[in-house]
């Protein structure tokens, strides 16, 4: 069942989400991987937009990869409606970006996020992080029970 | 000396006033009186032995030829005069012989023998003033006379006396009264005045008061230096109000710059945090791939220049990193605590010999050193400098790191002092420069941003920094950290801990 489950990847860098999928792919995760390029699109895909459902099937996806930087909506601002819906207060979101000052650590948090990883500069240790983060949330985590 | 009723000058110079004349009225007094007196029974007794020479010429006769008769006749004729109470005539064997009474109760202060010590003489008794004469015929005494007179005209006239004296005293001080209260308005007003703008100065902090009154003495000069040493303090000040507020308005102006640069930088940071790794990852991360992707169709040259490629962008995300950090230094909020600086130093020793195990390295490090500062970032000053000597040592065999307490001119400074590659002397102005490094990169890594970081660090506890050292003979760095440095060094030396691995 595990490898079945959808990850979104919210990101609007083509270089990062190359080698984020990259990264993915070289630890054998073949998952679904959805890509969103920015906050608007990330959150239309998990909660709808006009009162229709998100064309994302929520109880398939097991783990939301968020960039912070990102245009229209930024990352912390989608994080927080995420916590606010009762669809999606529960999914686990890995915050995953460049940078790692106090204050994006703090609002991250702060805003419900599950998990921080910081992007390293270097390919190899970005390749491990991936690594890591693919066999905890897909395999090792527990979902939560997907609330209706 | 309190006198009742004299707190205020105007009480102190009218007391003064009025008792200085009532002691000069009292002594005058005193004096001309005592000298009325003393005249007035001169003359009292001179005239007293004017009557009883005559009395005594006039009753010689009688007494020669025993005449009593006559010689009582001849007393009575002093009835004229009223001062005379009682008159005794003596015979020669002192016996008495004929007197004169005014009045019936006269006649007891006759003595009835003639007085002894006969001759010219007089005694004056309580109220009454006597005189005896020996009455001589021939040079040979034949009787003597005594006169009783009365002093009631010395004391008369010393009661008259000391009435009108009295009652000229009175008129005298109330006079004396009645100008002192009008001098004294001219004198105790102004002072009072002074007083006055003192208190309101001193109270009121009104510097405006000004004293009236602006007579040509002393009190007028006092008042008029005290108007102008007012004015001179009311413009300074005036002048120091309008340099205080300027000054307040330009702290004002220099804080909000302050922050609004501080904001930048902070916005500054976060940018490069999040703006300038993005690139970088994508150089290193598509280097890898294409060293990985198309490993055959590349030769060793292109392989070497994609690992350059690969390493620079390694490097320059170390140079981000330490350039946040060291802004991160610079913005933290100090939380002084107490910090062990001792234990801590042993903590970084143990995990740096964790990291690289099998270097032989001596640690010595100086028991109870207690300061107070901020921990996290004390932790980033021990780490660096420890960091450094571990670093710098790598080429000995004997490796030895010493962390320790020196007293420098009465502060308490700390010092980390490794045997290593030292420097030269001559460059330890560049030492804690951002990016300043004395040692090239194939022989000790590092970016050169630790000793800037240790500085900043120290300066923001209130210390300072500084280096000793020679190449190829090992560096100390110093650092003491103001007033949060005090407790240390205390047991430093009797606790000297020695590790070696």
């Amino acid at each position: 069942m595990a490898d079945k489950r959808i990850v979104l990847l919210v990101e609007d860098n083509p270089d990062d989400e190359a080698l984020t999928l990259r990264a993915l792919k070289k630890n054998n995760i073949l998952n679904e991987v959805v890509v969103a390029r920015d906050g608007a699109e990330a959150l239309d895909l998990l909660l709808g937009t006009n009162g229709k459902s998100g064309t994302l099937k929520l109880d398939q996806l097991a783990v939301v990869l968020l960039d912070l930087k990102l245009p229209k909506v930024n990352g912390l601002e989608v994080l927080k409606r995420l916590r606010a819906d009762p669809r999606t207060k529960r999914l686990p979101v890995v915050v995953l970006t460049s940078s790692k000052e106090e204050r994006d650590l703090v609002g991250a948090y702060d805003s419900g996020a599950n998990s921080y990883v910081q992007k390293p500069v270097e390919f190899a240790e970005f390749v491990q992080a991936a690594g890591h983060l693919g066999l905890y949330w897909l395999v090792t985590n527990a979902p939560p029970p997907m609330s209706r | 000396m309190k006198w009742p009723g004299a707190s205020t000058v105007r009480g102190k110079l009218l007391l003064a006033s009025i008792l200085s004349k009532a002691a000069a009225f009292l002594v005058a007094g005193v004096v001309i009186t005592g000298y009325d007196m003393m005249a007035l029974r001169e003359r009292l007794v001179r005239r007293l032995a004017v009557q009883t020479d005559i009395v005594g010429a006039n009753c010689l006769s009688a007494l020669l030829f025993n005449d009593p008769q006559s010689a009582e006749t001849t007393l009575a004729a002093l009835r004229a005069d009223p001062r005379v109470r009682a008159v005794g005539l003596y015979s020669a064997d002192r016996r008495m012989f004929a007197t004169y009474v005014r009045d019936a109760g006269s006649e007891r202060i006759l003595p009835v023998e003639a007085p002894a010590g006969s001759g010219p003489d007089y005694r004056g008794r309580d109220d009454h003033l006597r005189l005896s004469r020996t009455i001589l015929f021939q040079g040979k005494p034949v009787g003597s006379v005594l006169i009783v007179s009365d002093l009631s005209e010395v004391t008369d006239t010393i009661t008259r006396d000391v009435g009108i004296f009295a009652g000229v005293l009175l008129l005298a001080l109330l006079i004396a009264l009645a100008i002192n209260i009008r001098l004294q308005r001219a004198i105790s007003g102004p002072i009072l005045s002074l007083a006055e703008t003192a208190r309101k100065v001193s109270q009121e902090k009104d510097y405006a008061a000004r004293a009236a009154g602006s007579s040509g003495d002393e009190i007028g000069a006092l008042v008029t230096a005290f108007n102008e040493m007012l004015e001179e303090i009311q413009m300074q000040e005036a002048e120091l109000r309008t340099a205080h507020d300027r000054l307040e308005q330009r702290v004002a102006e220099r804080t909000a710059q302050l922050e609004t640069s501080n904001r930048e930088l902070e916005a500054f940071s976060y940018s490069v945090s999040h703006d300038l790794r993005a690139p970088l990852r994508s150089i290193e991360g598509f280097s890898r791939a294409l060293l990985e992707d198309c490993a055959d169709r590349l030769d060793e040259a292109g392989k070497d220049s994609l690992n350059r490629v690969i390493a620079s962008t390694v490097r320059m995300g170390q140079l981000i990193d330490g350039l946040l950090n060291l802004s991160r230094v610079t913005r933290a909020e100090i939380r002084g605590r107490t910090v062990d600086l001792s234990s801590l130093a042993g903590e970084i020793v143990e995990e740096l010999r964790q990291g690289e195990n099998g270097r032989r390295v001596e640690a010595v490090v100086a028991g109870g050193a207690m300061v107070e500062g901020d921990p996290a970032l004390l932790r980033a000053v021990l780490q660096n400098l420890i960091g450094n000597a571990w670093k710098f040592t790598r080429k000995r065999d004997e490796a030895r790191i010493e962390f320790g307490v020196a007293k420098e001119s009465g502060e308490t400074a700390f010092f980390v002092r490794d045997n290593g590659a030292g420097f030269d002397m001559t460059y330890s102005d560049k030492l804690f420069g951002a990016f300043q490094r004395l040692h090239g990169q194939n022989e000790f890594p590092g970016i050169g941003i630790g000793l800037a970081t240790v500085q900043r660090i120290v300066n923001r506890h209130g210390g300072r920094t500084w280096a000793t050292g020679a190449p190829d003979q090992g560096a100390t760095i110093y650092f003491t950290l103001g007033n949060g440095g005090r407790n240390g060094g205390q047991k430093d030396r009797a606790a000297g801990g020695r590790q070696s691995g």
